[in-house]
């Protein structure tokens, strides 16, 4: 190594300093803990003691835990693409340059900016099964239309609690608008003059050219949105607390239950433990799946 | 584009930005109403008040129906106004019936008109603040032409919200922490993001990538060891586990960071290098001044997320003087039960309010920094 490369390594190393000790103390450390912690009996009252595969062993048997991941991955079969398809439907109306183009975007992006905390309470009020808005309207079109059913009682509903909550999450597709924009505006003109000199309708530049070049910015939003919905705390400890029936009992909040109501940490982080796998198996999967279908245009 | 084109777009548009805007509207509209409204059925967008004279003075009232049949309103010896149909007083006697003990009572009780009241009008009750529980509210029968109906904004709503919950601890608290935050991240990754996109040293590239990798890794994942570390520190119920981690950066602002470094021109810090500059004063006097809309933006993203925050806040306060406000309306809510929804509605917006008005600000760089940190990941 010449002097004139060490002194770049030294530099580079004291101007990444910062982020080193983060990465070791914040990631690192955390990880492989709760990787040991998984073999342990811990709370963080008592020390941790070995047993093992036990943690595990539990976790196979446990139905609330199966529960967790089929709530989760039902929400995210539903909420992912749906929102998706919102959002490029919504980007492609507003990619035209027709006036008022500006109020209307930042409409569609409003909600997004909205707190988690304001987000569940407002929703709180809407689903609200006496007084919310949402079922006068619904059961004022019901009785209309003469049809014999009844608004479900959303969030107090084990069946309607999830689809409540997917709803309520389409409307805050505001931030994939955005990026789907930013998508649809980099795509080439040439190719839809292409399409036009072949001859090609509306719907077939859509599906010929638009959906292809779009390909990358889905997929980063579909790894994103998965990636998303093993986190998602708030917004449902908020507003059902996990109920009704465990409905709403989300991955996340299984491991902050056991962790820190149940105190049982080491069986929390076995949780974890097989979050960090799951994440890890989606991504490897979509990326497979990806690179199959993915168009990266000229890149 | 043609102009039957844009008839339809807009066709298309306009409802859908109805349905969009619609909750944030009924929540304004419920945070303006008066608690009786706010939980009425058949809802009503337009909040209004009603006065009424009550012992000859006007006042704010809720109606409350109207009666059908003639009526008289009489006060009892014992001084109690009450409201009986006409046909149950005669000669200065009213007729009370009580079921006692399962048994039906018929009393005639000694009491003296006060006021007919003619079918169709309408009760009207005192309206008192909910937070200040007056033990009886008046009462009385007001023709409805003596019915003051008018258009009237609850404004009083945000006052009882800031006093039910400290509200103005709350913000400071969460204003403290979003600018130890802001400070914390500008500072930490712009430091770090000029290690790896203006300085080249052997295993730069590698040492990128795995700071990518790691935003893979979910918060859920560390959160239980990080609470056994902060609990080992005794820092558990204070705030630096909110802020003291991002003065070490993140592999997401340090990536955007690097990407506008990236786009500075390699010739501007060459040059400052020939006169002699350090690589310190290359960061601050040069790379520093020209990225200033990236740190807008790092900061901005911050400053959100800080205010947003609800599962740091949960998993490390524990003393309601330390809650942040995301906490605390979250606390108000449960402990509420969820009935106070007008003052519920009110603080929401409040928490909203600061939220919208730096996008407004700042619109620009915002949809920048979404649409860049999406595309390139």
């Amino acid at each position: 190594m010449t002097r004139r490369t060490r002194r770049a390594l030294l530099i580079g190393l004291l101007f990444t300093a910062p982020w080193t000790i983060g990465l070791l103390a914040f990631i690192f450390y955390p990880v492989l803990a709760s990787l040991y912690h998984s073999f342990c009996d811990y709370s963080v009252l008592r020390p941790a003691v070995w047993i093992g595969l036990d943690n595990y062993r539990e976790l196979v048997r446990d139905e609330v835990f199966w529960q967790t991941i089929w709530n989760t991955g039902v929400f995210a079969l539903a909420a992912i693409p749906l929102g998706i398809v919102v959002a490029v439907a919504l980007a492609m109306l507003l990619n035209t340059k027709s006036h008022g183009m500006v109020v209307y975007r930042t409409i569609f992006f409003i909600p997004s900016l909205v707190p988690m905390v304001t987000l569940a309470m407002l929703w709180m009020w809407i689903f609200n099964g006496s007084y919310g808005i949402l079922n006068y309207g619904l059961n004022s079109v019901l009785r209309l239309l003469h049809l014999p059913f009844e608004a479900p009682g959303w969030l107090l509903d084990p069946h309607w609690a999830k689809p409540a909550l997917v709803l309520m999450g389409m409307w805050g597709c505001g931030n994939a608008i955005v990026i789907f924009l930013a998508g649809l505006q980099d795509i080439p003109v040439s190719l839809y003059e292409a399409a036009e000199i072949d001859g090609a309708s509306r719907w077939q530049k859509t599906i010929h050219v638009t959906i292809p070049m779009l390909s990358p910015v889905i997929y980063f939003n579909v790894i994103m949105g998965i990636i998303g919905t093993f986190q998602i705390f708030a917004v449902p400890y908020i507003m059902t607390g996990g109920g009704p029936q465990r409905a709403t009992l989300f991955y996340a909040m299984y491991i902050f239950q056991s962790a820190f109501e149940d105190l049982r940490m080491g069986y929390a982080s076995a949780q974890a433990v097989i979050l960090f796998l799951i994440i890890l198996a989606c991504t490897y999967l979509a990326t497979r799946v990806m690179r199959k279908h993915v168009h990266y245009g000229g890149v | 584009m043609t102009t039957r084109t844009t008839w339809i777009w807009q066709f298309m548009l306009v409802p859908l930005a109805g349905i969009f805007l619609f909750p944030l509207l009924w929540m304004f509209s419920t945070a303006l109403k008066p608690v009786d409204q706010a939980m009425r059925m058949p809802p009503t967008w337009i909040p209004k008040a009603y006065y009424a004279p009550l012992d000859g003075v006007r006042t704010r009232v809720v109606p409350r129906g109207t009666n059908a049949v003639a009526g008289v309103i009489v006060a009892t010896t014992g001084h109690t106004r009450l409201f009986v149909p006409a046909t149950d007083f005669h000669d200065g006697r009213v007729r009370i019936v009580r079921t006692l003990r399962g048994a039906v009572v018929t009393n005639l009780v000694a009491a003296r008109l006060l006021k007919d009241v003619p079918p169709g009008w309408v009760q009207v009750l005192e309206d008192v603040d909910q937070t200040s529980m007056a033990a009886q509210r008046r009462w009385d029968y007001v023709a409805p032409s003596a019915l003051d109906t008018r258009t009237e904004l609850a404004w009083r709503n945000f006052l009882s919200a800031m006093r039910v919950i400290p509200f103005a601890r709350y913000t400071l608290n969460t204003l403290i922490l979003c600018l130890l935050c802001v400070i914390g991240t500008t500072v930490s990754n712009s430091l770090i993001a000029y290690g790896f996109a203006r300085v080249e040293w052997p295993g730069r590239d590698f040492y990128f990538a795995l700071t990518l990798a790691t935003m893979m890794v979910p918060f859920p994942v560390t959160m239980i060891a990080l609470y056994g570390v902060f609990k080992s520190l005794h820092w558990v119920g204070t705030w630096y586990p909110l802020w003291v981690p991002v003065f070490f950066g993140g592999a997401f602002n340090i990536f955007l960071l690097r990407q506008f470094y990236l786009t500075i021109p390699q010739d501007l810090t060459d040059a400052a290098r020939i006169d002699g500059c350090s690589e310190w004063q290359i960061f601050w006097r040069v790379i520093v001044p020209l990225s200033k809309p990236a740190l807008a933006v790092v900061a901005l993203f911050q400053f959100m997320g800080t205010w947003n925050d609800f599962m740091g806040p949960l998993l490390y306060l524990n003393d309601q003087k330390k809650f942040t406000l995301a906490l605390g309306l979250q606390f108000f809510q449960s402990q509420s039960g969820g009935t106070e929804w007008h003052l519920l509605m009110a603080a929401s917006t409040l928490m909203l309010l600061p939220i919208l008005v730096l996008f407004f600000f700042t619109q620009k760089q915002f949809i920048q920094g979404i649409a860049t940190t999406g595309m390139k990941g």
